[in-house]
């Protein structure tokens, strides 16, 4: 990076579309006020408001290409996920979100380096804003992707990642010729070949186990970069 | 700001003065956030490989083996800890050393004003060396009595409990003492300086 990465104040964002394409998945598209355009990678912050005062926010990857003239999240239902419930059960198209970002230096990809990422379930999503990004710039040589959920349905975005050329490993069901398994050594090697950076994001389990898969491939461990979500109990 | 329509909240803390704004209660849950791979060493390595220094602007730099540390006088810290992702968790109790005896040992000089905490991973964090003196901060290896697992930063992790926690930083290696402040990994990366919770400081550009 050339310099600090872009950051925005707490601004407000409406919502455009919104759809639910799981009963655990909710996207929205926002129109933000005085935008600052973000880099792939980057999240956002989201604050509720109740008329008492009492708020609650928690932090959302982007998906959108910095192009988009819309802010994309896709977020996760977590169970009793306060925001992320109230995202997926009572929000609407119309309503007015407070939103802060983007935020974050170090989880971003720029295109400037080859780069390897793993995503588990809905960690794929700053790397599908990646993959939009490298798309549009014709950039995909450089972005290799692995994304690994149980199921095709657990997997947020799959298809838009599999005409991107992502590699999908289902481990509860087969896909294609692919019986259902975890990545592979083998499978992993071509992806890491030439890679100078790893972006590894899912929840603290599979962060653990991708950062090993790509070790075991042969990543230098201060090369991955890692982000994670979620709870160890 | 606006009223979010609809929006009523899961319920108010039980103990809304112990909650900074905009932080929630995580409850028995104690969330892992890392930026990098987790150290894999083993503990037998990292008990013979391992040191804590202490250097830069002291008149007498030192550093102290894992058997070393252990020998200093401990101290116990019972409390809460913020981090910046919202949550906070009640009534934790670490041990290790006071960050006070090991700059007793090292004798900071006047000019020393901040401290960057250093990682065996290459992480860094900035801190107000006021921030880390006079009881407030700790390297500690063991929570509510069990050894710090290797995912919150164990074996050995620096505690800073009145900031946000990723100023505590994990796999903490190295004190080293400046007279000007130098941003650390998470300060360069939009995140804030000092990390006050109570101050909702949370990001760069937080007053």
């Amino acid at each position: 990076m050339t310099g600090p990465a872009p950051a925005g104040g707490w601004t407000t964002g409406t919502i455009i579309e919104l759809d639910r394409p799981t009963d655990r998945l909710v996207r929205a598209r926002l129109h933000v006020d005085d935008r600052v355009d973000h880099l792939p990678g980057q999240h956002y912050v989201v604050r509720l408001r109740a008329p008492d005062g009492y708020t609650a926010q928690r932090s959302y990857s982007v998906a959108s290409d910095p192009d988009d003239p819309l802010l994309e999240l896709m977020v996760e239902c977590l169970p009793g996920g306060e925001v992320s419930g109230f995202l997926h059960d009572v929000a609407e198209v119309g309503d007015v979100l407070e939103l802060r970002g983007p935020i974050g230096g170090w989880f971003v990809w720029e295109g400037d380096v080859p780069a390897v990422c793993v995503a588990g379930g809905s960690g794929v999503v700053p790397i599908v804003a990646m993959a939009r990004y490298a798309h549009r710039l014709g950039l995909q040589e450089r972005l290799r992707i692995v994304a690994v959920a149980r199921t095709w349905d657990e997997l947020p975005y799959a298809a838009e990642l599999q005409r991107y050329g992502a590699f999908l490993a289902l481990t509860r069901e087969n896909l294609g010729d692919r019986v259902a398994a975890p990545p592979y050594p083998s499978e992993m090697e071509p992806l890491v070949a030439g890679a100078s950076r790893a972006y590894v994001c899912g929840s603290v389990g599979f962060a653990s186990f991708a950062t090993r898969l790509l070790e075991d491939a042969g990543v230098a461990t201060d090369a991955i970069r890692v982000e994670q979500f979620g709870e160890t109990g | 700001m606006p009223i979010t329509r609809g929006f009523t909240g899961r319920g108010r803390p039980e103990r809304p003065d112990r909650l900074p704004p905009g932080q929630y209660d995580t409850g028995s849950s104690w969330p892992t956030l890392t930026a990098e791979a987790t150290p894999s060493l083993s503990q037998e390595q990292w008990e013979q490989e391992w040191r804590m220094s202490v250097d830069g602007l002291v008149e007498s730099p030192q550093s102290w083996s894992w058997r070393e540390i252990h020998a200093l006088p401990g101290s116990t810290y019972f409390g809460d800890i913020h981090c910046v992702t919202t949550w906070s968790k009640f009534d934790m109790t670490f041990t290790g050393v006071s960050v006070d005896t090991l700059l007793e040992a090292a004798r900071p000089r006047p000019e020393a004003a901040f401290v960057l905490a250093h990682s065996t991973t290459g992480y860094t964090t900035n801190l107000p060396l006021a921030d880390v003196t006079g009881g407030k901060a700790w390297v500690v290896w063991e929570v509510d009595g069990k050894p710090l697992p290797r995912g919150h930063g164990g074996p050995v992790r620096l505690l800073v409990p009145h900031l946000y926690f990723w100023k505590s930083a994990k796999w903490v290696t190295r004190l080293e003492l400046l007279d000007r402040d130098r941003p650390g990994f998470w300060e360069q990366n939009g995140y804030h300086d000092r990390g006050d919770p109570w101050l909702e400081q949370r990001y760069q550009g937080d007053p």
